[in-house]
């Protein structure tokens, strides 16, 4: 039987699970949207494409399924640009469906059009344009597994409004089969086994995890290997919640905002095993003097990762869950006495702090933790807030903080927190925010009073661009060179309230846990605006380009 | 260093692209690059003329096997291989000079294709060191013209 494009798309969806699609319409994507008005997918009309594409990666990566936003051709496209990298560098699972102007018209400069496959060729896992109809249930079908699997990340699908509109008899494809894409799960025994080998040799070893941990579900096996073998964990930004914080091997983040001891541990150990991370500037500061002692297994799933920035030893290229299994059963156990107690002295004369007098943004966060026993998702924006809320809040499970760690998007925060309340509306959600940050996406508040969205956005309003005034303040003479906003900044209370949201206003420490606790309970997004020490520093710092264990203040 | 990277491609719209552009976004450079289709009209063969210390060549190579349209990346680096480029030269006669200019082609196996007044087109294939050799033969006579086509390359057969 006939079925037009938007027919064949809808069916797509249902097929692969889509339960929220996240997008905006606009001409030429107006018989998908067609569709959609009776279709058993709910919308989410956000209220700027950006947010859209935020959202669905918040969702994603919350669910750990694949996010999925519609938007129109031309500015809608352009306007996810943002979004798409953002999922790209974070390995989010994401499916971006574009209108595209009809076929004749590509490369006419019509209205509305923009290459936009040309535009995201460098920040998608994949990307298609369909040109005809008869390829359309097999593009999306390849769209989903691709995004999905190996390494996750987004591919978009630019669809022209003839396509859609064409006439096609198929059936949905059960099976995909793409010659040049076959992810490779298993590692090489032989890897492995060198791997084992290493570790039982190692005197200092040091478990370095990064967010392919929480993709690959192998946050169990990272514990065992840990309590195992007493090997000390450090996680990345992305990593977070893939080891749980409060245990006694936990040394929280390391890098360039990491605390003193994980650092100092890295710095001095004798093998690091790297999990799913992968040696980012923001973690190795200066290249030549980190870890000098260190052999380096990698286990990546991606061999791009591996030998990129730091010279890898043993490479293990696969999923890191079947291969920290293996190396589980194949560790022995040890004590690594002299090494913990190491760090243990670390821990006791270099831990995280700061003063307490004012209000203060550290403060806060710990609040926040204390008032949802540790169990909220946060999310963040970008800046001093990010690092305070990946500091400060005590991360025990996997896909509970969601954050652009790598392209480092200022707005992410919060439609990222819409699409991770829909994604778990059991849960509560905080997105930790700054008053610049936050001003990035602010429409979206729209968003989470039309669908009932009991978001709450934590501002730590201290009336600039922290981060920015922070590294003026430390390496430009203090010379506050646009980044002052408190200027021009909106009443947030009252932006709030015009949105039909709540806001609440907090000037002092003891004002903090009674707002949280009524945002908390309170059925309506919630935007708590903390007027918090204006240039209180994110500590301990390593500056840019240095060693990462030369960090500079709040070391106790 | 200088490498030849050989790689099949799907034959479709836009993977040339998407292989250009990996190239600009990583900033790897391209000496040359040269596609053409193979023994299997839905595949392509494209030879990539790059350089760079092993580390950039393992990134570049394993970059382009992440590419979900490619299908085979080689790195001829290792391998016996045989290597082509092919080159339009309109050089320019002096008078009397022509018996010069035909002796210099007619050493280096090249071929007149076209004969005009005041010069000559030559055909020259081999590798990128002949044809660099000729070019630099024939131009203090004045290249008025050249167009190469980039290496294209071939594992040699087993022995």
């Amino acid at each position: 039987m006939n079925r037009t494009g938007a027919d064949i798309f809808v069916d797509a969806l249902v097929k692969e699970g889509v339960e929220h699609l996240f997008g905006i319409p606009g001409g030429v994507i107006l018989p998908l949207f067609d569709k959609l008005y009776d279709a058993p997918i709910q919308l989410v009309l956000t209220r700027h494409e950006q947010g859209a594409g935020h959202a669905a990666d918040g969702y994603a990566r919350v669910s750990g399924k694949v996010g999925v936003c519609l938007v129109t051709s031309g500015p809608g496209a352009t306007n996810l640009v943002t979004a798409i990298a953002t999922a790209n560098f974070d390995s989010v699972p994401m499916v971006a469906f574009t209108g595209q102007v009809k076929t004749p018209l590509i490369g006419n400069d019509a209205f509305q059009e923009a290459d936009i496959t040309g535009i995201t060729r460098t920040i998608t896992k994949h990307n298609y344009l369909v040109k005809d109809v008869c390829d359309l249930a097999r593009t999306i079908k390849e769209a989903f597994h691709i995004a999905g699997s190996g390494r996750p990340g987004p591919v978009l699908v630019d669809l022209p409004v003839d396509v859609t509109l064409a006439e096609h008899d198929c059936e949905y494809p059960q099976e995909v089969d793409i010659a040049g894409y076959k992810p490779n799960y298993v590692g090489n025994p032989r890897q492995i086994k060198l791997a084992a080998e290493a570790i039982n040799r190692s005197e200092r070893p040091i478990l370095y995890v990064g967010g392919g941990v929480i993709l690959s579900g192998a946050s169990k096996s990272i514990l065992d290997l840990a309590t195992k073998a007493s090997i000390p964990v450090t996680t990345t930004l992305m990593g977070l919640g893939a080891f749980p914080e409060d245990h006694e091997l936990s040394l929280q983040m390391l890098g360039m905002h990491g605390t003193a001891y994980a650092n100092y541990a890295i710095m001095a150990s004798d093998l690091i095993i790297a999990v799913g991370a992968r040696f980012d500037d923001r973690i190795t500061g200066r290249l030549d003097s980190f870890a000098p002692d260190a052999k380096v297994i990698h286990i990546d799933i991606d061999p791009t990762s591996i030998s990129k920035n730091i010279r890898v030893d043993i490479p293990v290229v696969g999923d890191a869950r079947g291969i920290l299994e293996s190396l589980v059963e194949m560790a022995h156990e040890a004590d690594h006495k002299e090494w913990l107690d190491l760090i243990k002295a670390w821990k006791e004369k270099h831990p995280l702090t700061y003063e307490r007098n004012g209000l203060k943004p550290q403060y806060i966060i710990q609040q926040i933790h204390d008032a949802t026993n540790g169990e909220a998702i946060i999310a963040t924006e970008v800046g001093q807030n990010q690092m305070w809320a990946a500091q400060w809040f005590t991360y025990s499970r996997p896909r509970h903080f969601i954050s652009s760690g790598g392209l480092g998007t200022m707005g992410y925060g919060f439609p990222a927190a819409l699409g991770a309340q829909l994604a778990r509306p059991d849960a509560v959600v905080f997105d930790i925010a700054g008053d610049g940050s936050f001003q990035m996406n602010i429409q979206e508040l729209a968003t989470a009073v039309k669908y009932q969205l009991p978001v709450n956005v934590a501002i730590l309003n201290n009336g600039f661009l922290g981060m920015v005034r922070q590294w003026q303040e430390l390496f430009y003479k203090r010379r506050y060179s646009g980044s002052v906003l408190e200027d021009a900044n909106p009443d947030f209370v009252r932006v709030a309230e015009a949105y039909g949201a709540e806001g609440i206003r907090i000037t002092k420490a003891e004002e903090v846990r009674p707002a949280i606790d009524k945002a908390i309970a309170s059925p309506k997004p919630v935007v708590l605006d903390f007027h918090v020490d204006r240039e209180e520093n994110v500590f301990p710092m390593v500056p840019g380009g240095e060693a990462i264990d030369k960090m500079i203040g709040g070391m106790a | 260093m200088r490498h030849v990277i050989s790689v099949t491609v799907e034959n479709k719209p836009g993977v040339l692209a998407h292989i250009s552009s990996l190239f600009a976004a990583r900033g790897y450079s391209i000496d040359s690059l040269a596609v053409g289709e193979t023994e299997d009209p839905a595949i392509s063969r494209m030879t990539i003329v790059t350089r760079g210390d092993d580390q950039i060549i393992e990134q570049i190579t394993k970059q382009l096997r992440k590419l979900i349209s490619t299908l085979k990346v080689q790195d001829l680096g290792g391998a016996d291989f045989i290597e082509r480029d092919l080159a339009l030269v309109k050089v320019n006669i002096p008078a009397g000079k022509r018996g010069e200019v035909l002796e210099i082609v007619d050493i280096f196996r090249g071929n007149i294709v076209d004969v005009g007044q005041k010069d000559l087109v030559v055909e020259l294939s081999g590798q990128e060191s002949k044809i660099q050799a000729l070019i630099d033969l024939l131009r203090p006579y004045g290249i008025k013209e050249m167009t190469r086509t980039g290496s294209i390359a071939m594992t040699r057969g087993a022995k």
